[in-house]
C-alpha cells in the first residue's frame, strides 16, 4: 500500500512523466466516505434499506474474499511478470478439493489446506507451461480453466456421486470453520441501523457488518493482503520477485534466478486461488457445487488491474464487487434497481470531475449522458428481473475497467515470455 | 604483478557461427584497457564469457593470476568482476536503491535493511563522485545519471574489475569526458577498467592498452601511444575504410517536404517546439542530436505515427497534416526506420512478404484488394539482387538475415516505388562495414536522382560526410545549422548539449 | 525474437513434416496421460480406447460426429480470426447465444420464401454476434480495456440477457418442461441431406456454408490486403502502424468479422436440428472453439482435423456412461491434449530454428556474434 503522495520531479529532456496515481490515507478515507453518502442519498430517496444493512454489508465482505484473493493471487503472478488467466481454474480446484478435504478428514481447516494444495497444483501446471516451455501465458491459462472444469466434474462423479446428499455435480454438506464476533456492541449497532436515520445508520450497518458473525476464514483471508505487502516490498525474495516481473535480464545479470522466482510467484498465485475456491465451498455455500466459481477469477483479475497491481488497491476492487455481488445475491430486484440511482448520482460526479478539473469536455458529455440513460431507466422501472441482476457484478467489472483502464500501469515484463540468457 | 584478467585460448561456437576463435587477452592491473572491434566481431560474446553470462567452448580464464570458472554471473561477480552493460539493465518502475541492491540486499531480521543500504551508496557515490540520488525512480532520471548508476551497481558489490560495454554510444562529447573522469579516479584507486568501443578517437584518449578484434579472433595487441586511429580502423576491419565524402551538390530548387511550426507535447512537456524544416528535391538534410531530443517524435510525427498539436506539413505542396499514415506513403514518403526489427520488417514472414510490408496497396504488390503474390516475389527478387541481399531464397524468414543484409532489404523496398522524401533514422545502426558502405551508395545515387532525403544519425562521420544542410535538434527544438564540410564534431557536440546556444 | 504467440498461432510456418508430428506426437501423449488416470481410478485404460474407437466409426455415429464438427469449425474459425491478430475473442460463447436466440425468435416470427427466410434467419445471426463483438472491440481501441476480460464479462451479460428474452419470446414446448421460441416454419429450414451409407441419419445442410466460411477465411487471410495488414498486426503490431495500417480500425474490424462468424455456429443446429431455441440449447461451443483453434493452429484446413477429432472423442463417449466409465475422462483428455500440443508446437519451433540457423550459417558462411 503506498501511502505517499509522489510529486513528479523536474525531468531531463525527452523522458517522458507520466501521471501516476497515488492513494494517500486521506484521500483513499474520503472516498468511501463519499461513496457511503450516496449510499445513504439513494437508501432515503428510494427505501430499500437493504442496501446499507449490517446484513448486505456482511454478505459483501464474505463475497469479497474469493475475488480478493484470486487478485491477490493474480498479483503475485503479475508482479512476477506471468499473467494468470488460469485463476479461474485453479479457483474450481480450490472449491473442489476444499470440500473433499474437509470431508475426507472431518475438519474444515483440513479442507482449507487440501484447497490450497490442490490450486498450487494447477499454479505448478501454469508454471511449468509458460516458465519452462514458454508456452503463451493467456493460452495457458485458459487451458487450466478449461482443464480444471473437466477434471473436477470427473473426480465429483467418481468421489461425492455415492455419497448422502451428494451427486455428480455437488458434494454432502461440509463443515464450515468458525464465526467470531466483536462482542457487546452487536445489538446496540442493529437498533441504530433501525431508525433509519441518514448516514449515521448506514454507517451501523457498515460496522455491523465487518464486526459481527465474521468467519475465520475471512479474517485469514484479510491478513494476508498486508502480510502479501510486506512480503513483496519488504523483503529481498519479495525485491526479487518483482525484479523478474519488470526486467528479468537485469535480475539475471545480477545473480537472481529468475525462473525460480516465477515459479514461487506462479504457485502462491494458485495456492492463493485455491484458497478463495476452498472459501466459496466451505464458507459462502458450505457445500461444493459445480460452477461456483462463476467467473470470480476473473473478477479477481479485474479487481486487480483496478487496483494498479497493488494490494491496497485490489483490497478495494474486491470489497467493490463483493458489494454487488451482495447486492443482487440477496433482494436482487429491488436492492440493485436502488443502486441504478446511485450509479446515475457517481457518473454525474464524474462527468462535473471531468469537466471542471480535468478539462475534458467530451468524456464529460458522454457521462452525463450516461448518467442521464441510467436514471431514465431508474425512473420507469420499479425493479431489476432477476436474470439482470445476475451479471450485476460482471458489468460492474466492465464499467469500472472502462473508466479506470488508461491510468494504470502493469509491471513492465508483465505477460512476457522469458528465456535464460536473452541479455543482449 | 599479475595481470588483473587473462582470457587464453577462448573459443566459442552457435549453431551456424563461431562467435570468438582462440582469443588471447591480457589486461594489466590499473589499465584502462580498450577492446575494439566492428559490430559483430565477437567483442560482446567475450564480455559474456568473462562475466559468466556465457560459458566457453574452449580456453580459460584467470583472475589476478587464478583460473576461475564462471558458471553464472553470480561466480563472476563473486570474482569481484562487474559489468555495465551498453542496454542498461535496470528496471524503470524500481528506484535507484532496489535496482542497486537487488541480489545482495542487506539484510535486518526478516526484512531489508534500507537504511544501511541506503548509507553504502551514499558513501560510494561520494567517494567516486558519482552524485546519484538512492530514492529517485529510474524511469525518472536521465541517461547520463542511469550510467553512474550501473556503474554503481558494480562498486556496490566489490567490483575490482570493471567491463564497460560501449558506454559513450549514448553520451555525448562533454558527457564523455565526465565519464572519462570518472574512470580516471577508480582506476587511481587500483580499479581495472575493460571498455569496448568501436569509437576510435575516445579510445586513443583514455586507454592505455588496446587489442582488437576482428571477425571472432585477436588480430593485435598495442598501446594507443604506438598507433594512429586510422591503423586502428584498417585493423579492425582489415582492408581501406569506407569514406562517407559525397560529391559535387545535387540539390536543386523544388522543395519536396516543407514542415512548418510542428509541435506536440506529452502531459504538458513540449516534445517538438515549432519545429520549420525544409527538404528540397536532391538534398539531403542531416538532423544530429543526443538520443531523445524529439528526433523520433519529429520522425512519427512526418509519417504520421503520431498526432501533433500544431503545425503544417506539406509534401510537394499539398499539405498532408492530418493525412494517416498509408496516405502519406502512397503519396511518396518512404521509411527506413530506426529499429527495423520493430518497425521494419516481420522477423518470421518470408523476404517477399516483407517487401509487400508498407506497400500493401500498390503495385507490383497488389491489385485493388487482392495481393498479388507472384507480382510480389518477382519484386522481391529483383531487389535481391540489385541490393546485393544475401540470402539463401525470398521464401527464408526475415529473421534468418543479418543485420546488414535485411536493412539492405528495407532499403530496396523503400527505394521502390519512386518516393519523393526519404525519412532515414539511424539507417547503418548495427550494420556491417560492407553493407553500410552499399547502403551510402545507394543513397548518394537516389539523391543524385533527386530524392529528398531526412536523415537522423548518431554516427557523427555519417552526418558530415552525407548531409547537404547539418542542423541540430535539442528539447526538441531545431537550434543550430551547419555546413558539413566545414563543421567539426566538436563543435557539433558543443550544440547538441546546449553548452554554446548557436542560434 | 519471435514470440511463443506466434508460432502457435500459426503466423509462422513450421515445416512440413514438424507441421504433422507435433500434433501427433501430443496426441499419443495426452492418450498416455489418459490411460494413466483411468488406470488409477480402475478402468482398464486399452479397452475403453477401444471401446470408443469401436463405437465412433458407426454410421451413425460418424454422422453425428460430421454434424457437431461442422458447428466446431465455424466456432473455431471466429476465434481463429482473433487470434491471427493477437486478439483473443474468449466472448465467442456469449455472441453466438445471443445469435442464435435472436435469429431464431425472428425466424419463428416470420414467414417468407424459402430462400428468403433462412437468409433472413443467418443475416439477423451474424449481425448480433458482430455488434456483441463489436462492444469488447471499441472498449478496447477507445478504454484500452483487455479484450480477455471484457469478452469473459460480455459472456455472463449475454446469458443474463438471452435468459431473460426467453422468458419475454418463449412459448412451452409440447410434450416437456421445456420452453423456446416460436419454431422456425418449413420455409426457414435447412434440409439435411444423406451422406454415410448405413445410416438415415442425415448431414446438415449447413455444412455447406460452413466450407464456404473455410474458403472464405484462407482467401480472406492470403490474398487480401485486409488479411495481410491482419497478420501483419498480429505478428508485429509496430511494425504494422510505421507500414501504415490503422490499428484501431482492425482492432473493431477483426472483433466485427469474429463475432460475426461466431453468430454462424448456433445455425447448424438451428436450421438443422431444433429449429428453435430452448432452454437447452448447447453451451459451451465458444470455449470448445478455442480449443480447436489452438490445436489447428489457426490454420483454415488445420482447424478442419481438430474439428473432427474433437467430434470423434465427444461422440464415442457416448458410449461411456453405458459401461459405467465416467465420461469426463473424455475432457481431461481434450484438456491434456490442448497442454500438450500448445507445448509440442513450441519445441517444434525451437528445434526448426535451430536447423535454420545452421542452415542459413552454412550456405553463406558468415560469421554471425
Amino acid at each position: 500500500m503506498s501511502v505517499t503522495e509522489a510529486a513528479p520531479p523536474a525531468r531531463a529532456a525527452g523522458t517522458a512523466a507520466p501521471s501516476r496515481f497515488r492513494m494517500s490515507w486521506r484521500t483513499l478515507l474520503l472516498g468511501l466516505f463519499g461513496l457511503l453518502v450516496l449510499l445513504s442519498i439513494g437508501r432515503v430517496l428510494t427505501g430499500a434499506n437493504d442496501i446499507t444493512s449490517g446484513g448486505t454489508f456482511g454478505a459483501a465482505l464474505g463475497l469479497a474474499v474469493p475475488i480478493g484473493l484470486a487478485a491477490l493471487g493474480g498479483l503475485w503472478s503479475e508482479r512476477a511478470g506471468v499473467v494468470n488467466i488460469g485463476l479461474e481454474g485453479m479457483m474450481i480446484f480450490g472449491t473442489w478439493f476444499g470440500a473433499w478435504g474437509a470431508l475426507q478428514f472431518g475438519s474444515p481447516w483440513a479442507g482449507v489446506i487440501a484447497g490450497l494444495a490442490g490450486g498450487a497444483l494447477g499454479g505448478l501446471l501454469h508454471a511449468i507451461a509458460t516458465v519452462t516451455f514458454g508456452v503463451d501465458h493467456i493460452i495457458s491459462g485458459v487451458a487450466i480453466t478449461m482443464l480444471g472444469q473437466g477434471v473436477t466434474q470427473y473426480l465429483s462423479k467418481l468421489v461425492f456421486e455415492g455419497m448422502p446428499g451428494g451427486g455428480e455435480t455437488q458434494s454432502p454438506r461440509v463443515p464450515a470453520p468458525e464465526r467470531v464476533s466483536i462482542p457487546g456492541i452487536g445489538e446496540p449497532l442493529q437498533a441504530l441501523e433501525a431508525k433509519g436515520w441518514f448516514l449515521l445508520s448506514d454507517l451501523a450497518g457498515l460496522l455491523r457488518g465487518l464486526t459481527q458473525n465474521v468467519s475465520l476464514l475471512t479474517i485469514v483471508a484479510i491478513l494476508l493482503v498486508p502480510l502479501s505487502y510486506w512480503l513483496l516490498w519488504r523483503t529481498a525474495f519479495g525485491l526479487r520477485l518483482r525484479s523478474c516481473g519488470e526486467r528479468p535480464v537485469a535480475a539475471e545479470s545480477l545473480g537472481v534466478n529468475v525462473y525460480f522466482y516465477k515459479y514461487v510467484a506462479v504457485i502462491v498465485s494458485g495456492a492463493l486461488a485455491g484458497l478463495g475456491g476452498a472459501f466459496l465451498s466451505l464458507v459462502a455455500a458450505g457445500i461444493y457445487r459445480e460452477g461456483q466459481t462463476g467467473g470470480r477469477g476473473f473478477i479477481g483479475l479485474a479487481a486487480m488491474i483496478f487496483g494498479n497491481w497493488r494490494p491496497g488497491g485490489l483490497a478495494g476492487g474486491a470489497a467493490l464487487f463483493g458489494f454487488t455481488d451482495a447486492l443482487q445475491l440477496r433482494q436482487g430486484g429491488v436492492s440493485v434497481h436502488a443502486l441504478l440511482l446511485v450509479i446515475a448520482l457517481l457518473l454525474v460526479a464524474f462527468a462535473v470531475y471531468q469537466a471542471v478539473r480535468r478539462r475534458h469536455v467530451r468524456a464529460a458529455v458522454i457521462a452525463a449522458v450516461c448518467a442521464l440513460a441510467v436514471f431514465v431507466v431508474f425512473a420507469v422501472t420499479d425493479t431489476v428481473p432477476d436474470q439482470f441482476t445476475s451479471f450485476t457484478p460482471h458489468l460492474a467489472t466492465l464499467l469500472v475497467l472502462s473508466l479506470a483502464s488508461q491510468r494504470l500501469r502493469m509491471p513492465a515484463a508483465d505477460g512476457v515470455p522469458y528465456r535464460r540468457g536473452q541479455a543482449s | 604483478m599479475k595481470p588483473a584478467v587473462e582470457l587464453r585460448g577462448i573459443t566459442k561456437r552457435f549453431p551456424g557461427v563461431v562467435a570468438n576463435k582462440n582469443i588471447e587477452l591480457s589486461v594489466a592491473t590499473g589499465h584502462v584497457h580498450a577492446v575494439v572491434g566492428e559490430n559483430g566481431a565477437g567483442k560482446s560474446t567475450l564480455m559474456k564469457i568473462l562475466y559468466g553470462m556465457l560459458r566457453p567452448d574452449e580456453g580459460e580464464i584467470r583472475v589476478n593470476g587464478e583460473k576461475v570458472v564462471f558458471h553464472s554471473p553470480a561466480d563472476a561477480i563473486a570474482a569481484g568482476i562487474g559489468m555495465v552493460h551498453q542496454h542498461f539493465m535496470l528496471a524503470d518502475n524500481l528506484t535507484v536503491l532496489e535496482n542497486v541492491i537487488l541480489g545482495s540486499e542487506p539484510r535486518r531480521m526478516f526484512g531489508i535493511d534500507f537504511a544501511a543500504a541506503r548509507r553504502r551508496i551514499n558513501e560510494i557515490s561520494e567517494r567516486y563522485g558519482l552524485g546519484v540520488d538512492p530514492d529517485a525512480l529510474v524511469e525518472d532520471i536521465g541517461v547520463g545519471e542511469r550510467q553512474r548508476v550501473e556503474i554503481l551497481k558494480v562498486l556496490y558489490r566489490g567490483a575490482r574489475i570493471l567491463i564497460l560495454d560501449e558506454p559513450t554510444a549514448v553520451l555525448v562529447p562533454q558527457e564523455v569526458e565526465e565519464l572519462f573522469r570518472n574512470l580516471r579516479s577508480l582506476v587511481e584507486q587500483g580499479l581495472t577498467i575493460i571498455f569496448i568501443s568501436h569509437k576510435l578517437d575516445e579510445v586513443l584518449s583514455v586507454a592505455d592498452a588496446i587489442t582488437v578484434i576482428r571477425r571472432g579472433e585477436t588480430v593485435a595487441n598495442v598501446s594507443p601511444k604506438e598507433v594512429t586511429a586510422r591503423r586502428l580502423a584498417e585493423l579492425m576491419v582489415g582492408s581501406e575504410l569506407p569514406s562517407p565524402e559525397t560529391g559535387e551538390s545535387t540539390v536543386t530548387d523544388e522543395v519536396a517536404l516543407e514542415v512548418s511550426g510542428l509541435s506536440l507535447s506529452k502531459d504538458g512537456r513540449p516534445l517538438l517546439d515549432g519545429i520549420d524544416l525544409r527538404i528540397r528535391k536532391g538534398e539531403v538534410v542531416g538532423i544530429a542530436g543526443v538520443e531523445g531530443n524529439g528526433q523520433a517524435e519529429l520522425v512519427e510525427a512526418i509519417m504520421g505515427m503520431r498526432p501533433i498539436d500544431s503545425g503544417t506539413i506539406r509534401l510537394l505542396g499539398e499539405d498532408i497534416t492530418h493525412w494517416p499514415t498509408l496516405r502519406r506513403r502512397e503519396r511518396g514518403i518512404a521509411y527506413i526506420p530506426e529499429d527495423r526489427h520493430r518497425h521494419g520488417l516481420l522477423l518470421d514472414a518470408p523476404l517477399w512478404e516483407n517487401r509487400i510490408l508498407g506497400h500493401q496497396t500498390r503495385r507490383p504488390n497488389a491489385k485493388g484488394p487482392w495481393i498479388d503474390r507472384a507480382g510480389a516475389r518477382r519484386d522481391t527478387q529483383r531487389i535481391v539482387e540489385q541490393y546485393d541481399v544475401r540470402t539463401p531464397g525470398i521464401d527464408v524468414a526475415a529473421s534468418a538475415l543479418s543485420g546488414g543484409n535485411q536493412q539492405k532489404l528495407i532499403v530496396g523496398r523503400e527505394m521502390s516505388g519512386e518516393p519523393v522524401v526519404l525519412i532515414a533514422a539511424h539507417p547503418t545502426r548495427g550494420v556491417d562495414v560492407g553493407a553500410q558502405a552499399a547502403i551510402w551508395d545507394h543513397l548518394r545515387r537516389a539523391r543524385a536522382e533527386g530524392l529528398a532525403v531526412l536523415l537522423i544519425s548518431a554516427d557523427l562521420d555519417e552526418l558530415i560526410g552525407l548531409s547537404d544542410t547539418l542542423k541540430v535538434i535539442l528539447r526538441g527544438r531545431l537550434v543550430a545549422e551547419f555546413d558539413p564540410s566545414r563543421v567539426t564534431p566538436d563543435e557539433l557536440g558543443c550544440a547538441m548539449t546546449g553548452a554554446q546556444e548557436v542560434a | 525474437m519471435t514470440g511463443f504467440v506466434d508460432r502457435l498461432l500459426g503466423r509462422v510456418p513450421l515445416n512440413g513434416v514438424l507441421a504433422i508430428v507435433a500434433p501427433v506426437l501430443a496426441i499419443v501423449f495426452a492418450a498416455l496421460v489418459t490411460s494413466i488416470v483411468l488406470i488409477v481410478t480402475g478402468n482398464p485404460p486399452v479397452d475403453t480406447l477401444l471401446l470408443m474407437v469401436e463405437y465412433g466409426v458407426r454410421p451413425r455415429t460418424l454422422v453425428l460426429t460430421i454434424n457437431q464438427a461442422t458447428t466446431f469449425y465455424l466456432s473455431a474459425v471466429a476465434v481463429a480470426i482473433g487470434f491471427r491478430m493477437n486478439l483473443f475473442n474468449i466472448g465467442v460463447d456469449g455472441q453466438y447465444r445471443l445469435a442464435a436466440l435472436i435469429a431464431a425468435a425472428v425466424g419463428g416470427a416470420v414467414v417468407l420464401p424459402a430462400p428468403l427466410h433462412i437468409a433472413l434467419i443467418v443475416v439477423v445471426a451474424v449481425l448480433v454476434g458482430a455488434l456483441w463483438a463489436a462492444i469488447a472491440g471499441v472498449l478496447k481501441v477507445t478504454r484500452g480495456v483487455s479484450e480477455v476480460i471484457s469478452t469473459i464479462m460480455l459472456n455472463a451479460i449475454a446469458t443474463g440477457l438471452g435468459a431473460w428474452l426467453l422468458t419475454q419470446w418463449a412459448v412451452p414446448i409440447a410434450g416437456s418442461n421445456n420452453i423456446g421460441t416460436r419454431p422456425i416454419p418449413e420455409s426457414g429450414r435447412v434440409p439435411g441431406f444423406e451422406l454415410i451409407p448405413g445410416t438415415t441419419q442425415q448431414v446438415f445442410g449447413f455444412i455447406i456454408v460452413a466450407a464456404l466460411v473455410g474458403v472464405g477465411f484462407h482467401v480472406m487471410l492470403n490474398h487480401t490486403r485486409f488479411g495481410f495488414e491482419l497478420r501483419a498486426t498480429g505478428q508485429s503490431e509496430p511494425a504494422a502502424v510505421a507500414s501504415g495500417v490503422n490499428v484501431k480500425r482492425m482492432v473493431v474490424l477483426a472483433m466485427v468479422i469474429s463475432g460475426g462468424t461466431a453468430g454462424l455456429v448456433g445455425m447448424p443446429q438451428l436450421l438443422g436440428h431444433s429449429y428453435t431455441y430452448s432452454l437447452d440449447f448447447p453451451a459451451g461451443l465458444g470455449f470448445t472453439g478455442i480449443a480447436i483453434a489452438l490445436l489447428g493452429r489457426n490454420h483454415p484446413v488445420g482447424i478442419v482435423f481438430a474439428s473432427l477429432l474433437w467430434a470423434f472423442l465427444d461422440n464415442s463417449a457416448q458410449i461411456l456412461d453405458l459401461e459405467g466409465i465416467p465420461k469426463e475422462i473424455v475432457t481431461i483428455m481434450q484438456g491434456t491434449i490442448v497442454l500438450s500440443v500448445i507445448v509440442a508446437y513450441e519445441l517444434a519451433h525451437r528445434y526448426s530454428q535451430v536447423a535454420l540457423q545452421r542452415r542459413v550459417g552454412r550456405e553463406l558462411g558468415e560469421v554471425k556474434a
